[in-house]
C-alpha cells in the first residue's frame, strides 16, 4: 500500500533533504573553488573570496611542479586496491566459514574483530612502527597495503559474511553434490551470487583504503608517500597557502570522488542488500 | 550401480542423538521411500548417505565401497532440495549443464546430454531462461533434469513436491515416478505424505525419533504393520484404535481396523453407534461414528451414496481378517 503524503508535506522533506545534502558537500565545494582563486583572494573572509573575480589555475601549476602528484597518485592506487585485494584473499574464506560452518564461537570472534576497529590506532603506533623498521616495511608499499589490509579486515569480513548468509545453504549443497570442490563451489556459485555485495565491499575499501591518513602519515616517508601525505605536506612548513593546499586536496579526492560518484549506485544496492526483501 | 548400504550408521548433533545406530540394505534400482512425521530423522538420514553431514558412527557403502569419508561430490549421488536449490545466476542450460561442467565433459557432449534431458522434462523452450522466470513446477523439472544428467549412481530426493500445489504435485509424482521406470536407477525419496510413499515407492522405511519402525512394501506395510506407529502411519484415513473392553475380547492391549474394514449393516451389528460428521468425497463417504462403549470415535468408509445423516444410529460388523491386534509396547500380535 502506498503511503499518502502530503504535497506541502513532501517538498518540505525535499527541501530539507537537499539541504542537509547541500550541508555535507559545501567543504568539497568551497575546496574546489579555492582552488581556483590566488593565494592573496583565498584568505580573504569568506564572502569576499566568492565574489572576488580573479579564477586561475596557477595553484595547480605550482603544485604539480613543486611536488610529483603522479608518483603519490599511482602509490596511493597500489595501497588501496592492494589492500583490498590482499584482504578478500583473507576475508572470502574466513566469512565463507563463519557465515556456512559456524561453530558456537563465530559470534564471539564477530564480536572481537569489530572490537579491534574500537582501539585507538596510536596505542598500537610504537610497535608497529618498531616491527615495521625492524623488517624493512617502512616507507614500503607493501607495507601500507598490508597494514591497511589488516586495519579493515574486520569491515571486509563483516560485511562479506552478512551477504553469504543472505545465500542459502541449499544451493551451496546442491553444488556439492553436483561434483563441484570447495574452489569450484566458491568461484562458480558462491562469488557470482554475493557479486553485488562484493562489488560493495571491494569498493567501501578502496575508498576507506584511499582516505585512510593515520598510518600512510606514520609510516611513509617519500618512497610510498600516498596522496594524504601529498596533501599533508602542504598544511606545515613554510605556514598555510589555502589556495595550494585546496588544489593538493582537490587532486587527491577526485579520482575518489568520481570513483564513488560512478558507483554509487552500486554502493547504495551493496550497503542495502538484504535489508529489504 | 546403486547399491546402497548403512552400516551401524549413527548420528549425534552435540548430546542429541538424532539417529541410533542403524542398518539399512538398498538395492540396485529400487524406488525406496524414508517416511515419518517432521523431525523423524529421514531428511538427515538422507543427508548421510549424501555425504552432506558426516556420520557419528558407522559406515556408508555404495557399490560395496566405503564411502564414510569422501565428500559428496565423489559419492556419484545426484540429489533434488525441497527448495530446488537452482543456481540464480545461471540459465536453465548451465544449471543443468553444471554437473557435466564440474566432471570436465568435453562441451560438445554437454550441449548433447542438456538437450536430450530438456526433451524428457519438456524444458526444451526455456534453456535460455533464468530460474526466476519459471513457473514452480518448471523449476523443480530443472533441479531434476540437472540431476538425471550426469547419469548418477542414485538419486537423493528431499521434499521434493512439497513446495508444489496439490495438483501439480500429482502430476510430478507420476513424472518421477516414470523417471524411475525409465532409468531403472536406485531412488531414495524423503516425504513426510503417507500418499506418496504409498503410490511411489518399491520399498517404504518408516523411521519414527531416528528409528526404523518398519521395512516393507507399500501393501506389506498397509496389511501387516508391525506396531501401533506404522499402523496409525499408513494408510488414508488413518487406522480406528480400540483400548478397553473390546480389546481385551481380542486377547490384546489395543485392537486396530481401518476405515475401509468396517462394513456398514441394517442390523445386528457386532457394533452400534450414532452417526456424527461425515465427509462426501464422491466416491465414497467417511462417518465419524460414536460406538456405545469407546472412548474415541470410529472412522468408517461407506459408499458414495449411502444415506445417513448426523444423529442415525448406525450398524457395524468389523472385518475380522483384517483386525490388528496389539500388545501393551504397541507391537503387533500375529
Amino acid at each position: 500500500m502506498a503511503r499518502l503524503v502530503s504535497i506541502p508535506r513532501k517538498s518540505f522533506n525535499t527541501t530539507l533533504a537537499g539541504f542537509l545534502g547541500f550541508l555535507m558537500f559545501f567543504p568539497v565545494l568551497w575546496i574546489v573553488i579555492l582552488s581556483f582563486k590566488t593565494e592573496g583572494d583565498a584568505i580573504k573572509a569568506p564572502l569576499e573570496i566568492l565574489f572576488a573575480t580573479g579564477w586561475t589555475v596557477e595553484s595547480y601549476g605550482a603544485v604539480q611542479a613543486r611536488s610529483d602528484y603522479f608518483k603519490h597518485f599511482t602509490n596511493s592506487v597500489f595501497i588501496a586496491f592492494g589492500s583490498t585485494f590482499l584482504g578478500l584473499l583473507i576475508a572470502v574464506p574466513a566469512a565463507w566459514a563463519m557465515a556456512f560452518v559456524p561453530t558456537k564461537r563465530t559470534k564471539h570472534i564477530l564480536m572481537w574483530m569489530l572490537s579491534t576497529k574500537m582501539l585507538p590506532p596510536v596505542g598500537v603506533l610504537v610497535p608497529i612502527y618498531l616491527i615495521f623498521r625492524d623488517t624493512g616495511l617502512l616507507d614500503s608499499r607493501f607495507g601500507l597495503a598490508l597494514i591497511l589490509m589488516m586495519v579493515n579486515l574486520p569491515i571486509i569480513i563483516w560485511m562479506l559474511y552478512t551477504y553469504f548468509r543472505e545465500i542459502p545453504g541449499e544451493i551451496l549443497e546442491a553444488a556439492r553434490m553436483d561434483g563441484a570442490n570447495l574452489n569450484a563451489e566458491i568461484i562458480f556459485v558462491l562469488a557470482p551470487m554475493a557479486l553485488p555485495g562484493m562489488a560493495s565491499t571491494v569498493l567501501l575499501n578502496i575508498i576507506l583504503a584511499w582516505n585512510e591518513a593515520f598510518w600512510t602519515l606514520n609510516l611513509t616517508a617519500a618512497k610510498a608517500a600516498p596522496l594524504t601525505a601529498f596533501i599533508a605536506s602542504y598544511s606545515s612548513p613554510e605556514g598555510l597557502f589555502y589556495a595550494k593546499l585546496s588544489a593538493a586536496s582537490v587532486m587527491a579526492i577526485a579520482p575518489i570522488l568520481a570513483l564513488g560518484w560512478l558507483s554509487q549506485k552500486q554502493l547504495v544496492r551493496g550497503l542495502t542488500f538484504g535489508a529489504v526483501k | 550401480m546403486g547399491q546402497i548400504h548403512l552400516k551401524n550408521v549413527s548420528k549425534d548433533f552435540g548430546n542429541v542423538t538424532v539417529i541410533p545406530p542403524l542398518d539399512l540394505d538398498i538395492e540396485n534400482g529400487e524406488f525406496v521411500v524414508f517416511v515419518g512425521p517432521s523431525g523423524c530423522g529421514k531428511s538427515t538420514l538422507l543427508r548421510l548417505i549424501a555425504g552432506l553431514e558426516d556420520v557419528s558412527g558407522g559406515q556408508v557403502l555404495i557399490d560395496s565401497n566405503d564411502v564414510t569419508s569422501l565428500p559428496p561430490a565423489k559419492r556419484r549421488l545426484a540429489m533434488v532440495f525441497q527448495s530446488y536449490a537452482l543456481y540464480p545466476h545461471m540459465s536453465v542450460r548451465k544449471n543443468i549443464a553444471f554437473p557435466l561442467k564440474m566432471a570436465k565433459i568435453p562441451p560438445d557432449e554437454q550441449n548433447q546430454r542438456v538437450e536430450d534431458a530438456a526433451r524428457i522434462l519438456n524444458l526444451t523452450d526455456y534453456l535460455e531462461r533464468r530460474p526466476g522466470q519459471l513457473s514452480g513446477g518448471q523449476r523443480q523439472r530443472v533441479a531434476i533434469g540437472r540431476a538425471i544428467v550426469r547419469e548418477p549412481g542414485a538419486f537423493l530426493f528431499d521434499e521434493p513436491l512439497s513446495n508444489l500445489d496439490a495438483a501439480l504435485r500429482v502430476g510430478m509424482r507420476l513424472e518421477i515416478a516414470e523417471l524411475h521406470q525409465r532409468l531403472n536407477t536406485t531412488m531414495i525419496y524423503v516425504t513426510h505424505d503417507q500418499v506418496e510413499a504409498m503410490t511411489m515407492a518399491d520399498k517404504i522405511v518408516v523411521l519414527q525419533n531416528g528409528m526404523i519402525e518398519q521395512v516393507g512394501t507399500p501393501l506389506e506395510l498397509y496389511r501387516t504393520p508391525s506396531n501401533r506407529f506404522v499402523a496409525g502411519f499408513i494408510g488414508s484415513p488413518r487406522m480406528n484404535f480400540i483400548i478397553g473392553e473390546e480389546a481385551t475380547r481380542h486377547n490384546a492391549e489395543c485392537i486396530g481396523i481401518r476405515p475401509e474394514h468396517i462394513e456398514v449393516v441394517k442390523s445386528d451389528g457386532a457394533w452400534q453407534g450414532i452417526v456424527g460428521v461425515s465427509e462426501h468425497l464422491g466416491s465414497d463417504t467417511f462417518f465419524q461414528v460414536n460406538v456405545l462403549g469407546f472412548a474415541d470415535t470410529l472412522t468408517v468408509r461407506a459408499g458414495g451414496e449411502v444415506d445417513l445423516k448426523y444423529g442415525d444410529t448406525i450398524n457395524l460388523t468389523p472385518n475380522l481378517n483384517n483386525l490388528h491386534r496389539f500388545d501393551r509396547q504397541g507391537q503387533r500380535i500375529s
